[in-house]
């Protein structure tokens, strides 16, 4: 008898390694992941790697809700390890994949998610080629936690790291901030909003590629998801021992975003993103870049928006829309709305 | 933005500036106190102090829901909801104030009290419909901004008998506060009230509250300029709202004037919103006293729910006992929302009290004088030749 996805849950025995185990992976995760190195359903799949440095990269997905505007866990988790990878210069060329099901999350949930990770894959050819399952009793997970491992090669000459910004570079952003984390707090706060906002969840890879390719100076990378853009200045001004200076009016927020946050109360500087990235580069390859990130449809609304400067308390500054100065902190906790 | 950009517009703010250095007085000093915690953050966010003349200084007032909550009222609400096992709904800010030695509803939460982060009192009725085996407790907390959507839930749980649903009242009132920061610097007047420090700075005029004079209107802050001789002009929380107020204000002092003035038209009628106050008056009463963080005891200062409602009021309902929870040492968030002291000017302020660890009330909320500082303005001390400013 066929996996009953259509009305069918998870359960215990999905888990177990027995015929019922077999039969999910055969037919929900290998039919929708389909390639050469999961047919071979050995426990690890054999792989033919470029010469050159490689990186890795894992990260592990919690999102609630499952769905949202713009995505879901499965291409979130596809795109995220990619990005990760991509972050260190990286041509990401293999996923790994492993799902924490819950007992009695539905089959036809499960399918949708597994489906849209394969097409994110897909998308993104880097193929998923090994993975695992394990069940949880019901009330011991959230539904699917999704951990997601990625492997690349870096090209010779690339060398990127937080700790490699110097006073002088130029601060450079791929695009309007925000859009991910408010997507899925609308979603989960039944916030009912006008202008529905999307997940931003992209792979950065070719991006990355293309600012690699044409400035290989290039001095740092970060994506920008939890803890925003505000973290990642933070990150980097802490590692490179540096101190940084922005300017308001020149980072993208786009308008609902804009308008969700400033009804409650947050700072779009430190809402999550999934396909946005920070690139550091010396000044006389800034204009260079930014050209090259514009002409990439994930780069169209690129912008330079400060730069690196010498300070002994790798304080990051930021000049206001209304000519002020302030100071741009490390997020204390998670952000919260304020009462009035 | 519709209706927001035109209010943060830097060219204007430029101008804005350039009126105020040019009416300001260089031959003294202007001190002005933004009571609220709004006005306090747009400040610190948008930079504005970097626009105005080096002899006027703003001084954070107390209007800081968070900040001003006794940290006795919330220990209290911890021990609730871990003794009752009640389901308890509040605000962001006020799950991460410090109660007594540092424990908070979040660190409650963590082990294991059901213990959630509402956006709106309809919020916490929803929670509510949906548990009605379980007490559900909202804590209400905030100026008189807050309170109208308080009185509102409460006449729905009576509409609906929400037997479940009870609400744990500190909300407090602007006027007293006021009063009782002007008595302080008054040295010719006795002490309006035992608790506030004689020891305030002279305060020259006020940034009047902007979403709390929607509610009660511009009348009640009469008394500043009729029985203390201060200005006090109503501002939105837009920094054009503030740099405007300023101006205004300046220009008061200059003339010698002690007016309450209402920059914030597009949104404050002199007497406020009506029925809101209808609202208020319907399901509260005064408190006799309460007793304020920083400000002490005040009179006629905060609500309680009317007895009508005592099946809704978690003060009846369940023992709350009174915790006297005597605030760190060292933490000088008492003096800071008086104005006397500046944020930098604590010996533990980005050291042992930081928004991560937070020792006071004032360095937990984004209003808060002490997080706003630490998180925007910290730069400033560093840069400067002077530590303290």
């Amino acid at each position: 008898m066929p996996l009953d996805v259509k009305h069918g849950v998870v359960e215990m025995s999905h888990g177990g390694g027995g015929r019922a185990m077999t039969q999910l992976i055969e037919e929900l995760f290998l039919t929708a992941f389909d390639n050469e190195w999961l047919r071979a359903q050995d426990d690890g799949a054999h792989l033919t790697v470029p010469p050159g440095r490689l990186a890795m990269a894992t990260d592990s997905h919690v999102v609630s809700p499952l769905f949202f505007p713009g995505g879901d866990i499965g291409c979130l988790s596809v795109h995220g390890t990619i990005n990760d990878v991509a972050m260190t210069g990286a041509r990401p060329l293999y996923l790994t994949a492993t799902f924490i099901l819950e007992e009695g999350f539905p089959l036809a949930e499960l399918q949708q998610i597994v489906e849209s990770m394969a097409r994110a894959a897909h998308q993104a050819g880097v193929p998923i080629v090994t993975g695992d399952t394990k069940v949880v009793e019901r009330g011991k997970g959230d539904g699917v936690f999704i951990t997601t491992t990625g492997i690349g090669v870096i090209p010779d000459g690339v060398d990127i790291s937080a700790s490699r910004a110097q006073p002088g570079d130029i601060l450079l952003l791929n695009g309007a901030l925000g859009d991910h984390g408010m997507a899925v707090l609308a979603q989960r706060e039944h916030l009912s909003f006008d202008a529905p906002i999307a997940s931003d969840t992209a792979a950065l890879h070719t991006l990355t590629a293309a600012m690699t390719a044409a400035v290989p100076g290039l001095h740092c990378l970060r994506d920008l998801t939890r803890g925003g853009l505000g973290s990642a200045v933070n990150e980097i001004a802490h590692q490179s021992r540096v101190g940084m200076r922005l300017r308001e009016a020149a980072i993208p927020v786009h308008e609902p975003v804009r308008a969700l946050c400033e009804f409650l109360g947050l700072d779009p500087l430190y809402v999550a993103n999934e396909g946005k990235l920070l690139a550091i580069c010396p000044a006389e390859f800034a204009e260079t870049l930014l050209t090259v990130m514009q002409a990439h449809p994930l780069g169209r609304e690129a912008a330079i928006i400060g730069e690196v400067v010498a300070d002994p308390h790798y304080f990051v500054e930021m000049e206001t829309v209304f000519g002020g100065r302030r100071l741009v902190d490390w997020l204390s906790g998670e952000q919260l709305p304020r009462i009035c | 933005m519709k209706y927001l950009d035109e209010f943060r517009d830097g060219r204007l703010a430029q101008g804005l500036a350039a009126r105020i250095h040019q009416e300001a007085d260089p031959a003294r000093a202007y001190a002005l106190m933004e009571f609220c915690g709004g006005h306090t953050h747009a400040i610190y966010r948008y930079g504005i102090e970097d626009l105005l003349p080096a002899n006027l200084r703003l001084i954070h007032g107390p209007g800081c829901p968070v900040c001003v909550l006794p940290s006795g009222r919330l220990q209290a609400a911890i021990e609730l909801v871990e003794r009752e096992r009640v389901i308890l709904c509040g605000y962001g800010d006020l799950l991460r104030v410090p109660g007594a030695q540092g424990d908070t509803l979040l660190k409650a939460k963590a082990r294991g009290a059901d213990v959630r982060m509402v956006y709106s009192v309809d919020d916490a009725l929803a929670v509510a419909r949906a548990s009605p085996e379980q007490s559900v407790v909202f804590f209400a907390i905030g100026f008189e901004t807050t309170t109208p959507p308080t009185a509102v839930a409460l006449l729905q749980a009576r509409r609906e008998k929400l037997d479940n649903f009870s609400i744990y009242c500190n909300h407090v009132l602007t006027p007293p506060a006021l009063r009782a920061l002007l008595a302080a610097q008054d040295t010719n007047s006795p002490p309006f009230q035992r608790g506030v420090a004689q020891s305030a700075g002279v305060i020259d005029g006020f940034i009047g509250p902007a979403h709390v004079s929607t509610i009660i209107g511009s009348q009640p802050y009469e008394f500043v300029a009729t029985e203390y001789h201060r200005p006090l002009v109503i501002a939105g929380f837009e920094p054009l709202d503030v740099l405007q107020s300023i101006l205004m204000l300046i220009r008061q002092i200059n003339a010698g004037e002690t007016r309450v003035e209402n920059e914030y038209t597009r949104a404050v009628q002199p007497e406020g919103n009506r029925k809101a106050q209808w609202l208020m008056a319907e399901v509260f009463t005064q408190r006799s006293s309460f007793a304020w963080r920083g400000l002490g005891e005040l009179p006629d200062s905060a609500l309680a729910i009317r007895p009508e409602f005592a099946a809704w009021d978690a003060e009846r309902r369940f023992t709350i006992p009174k915790i006297p929870v005597t605030d760190h040492k060292a933490c000088v968030c008492a003096e800071v929302l008086r104005g006397v002291k500046r944020p930098e000017e604590c010996k533990v302020f980005a050291t042992a009290c930081t928004p991560d660890h937070p020792l006071g009330s004032c360095m937990v909320s984004a209003e808060g004088a002490c997080a706003a500082h630490y998180h925007y303005g910290r730069f400033r001390q560093a840069s400067s030749p002077c530590p303290s400013m």
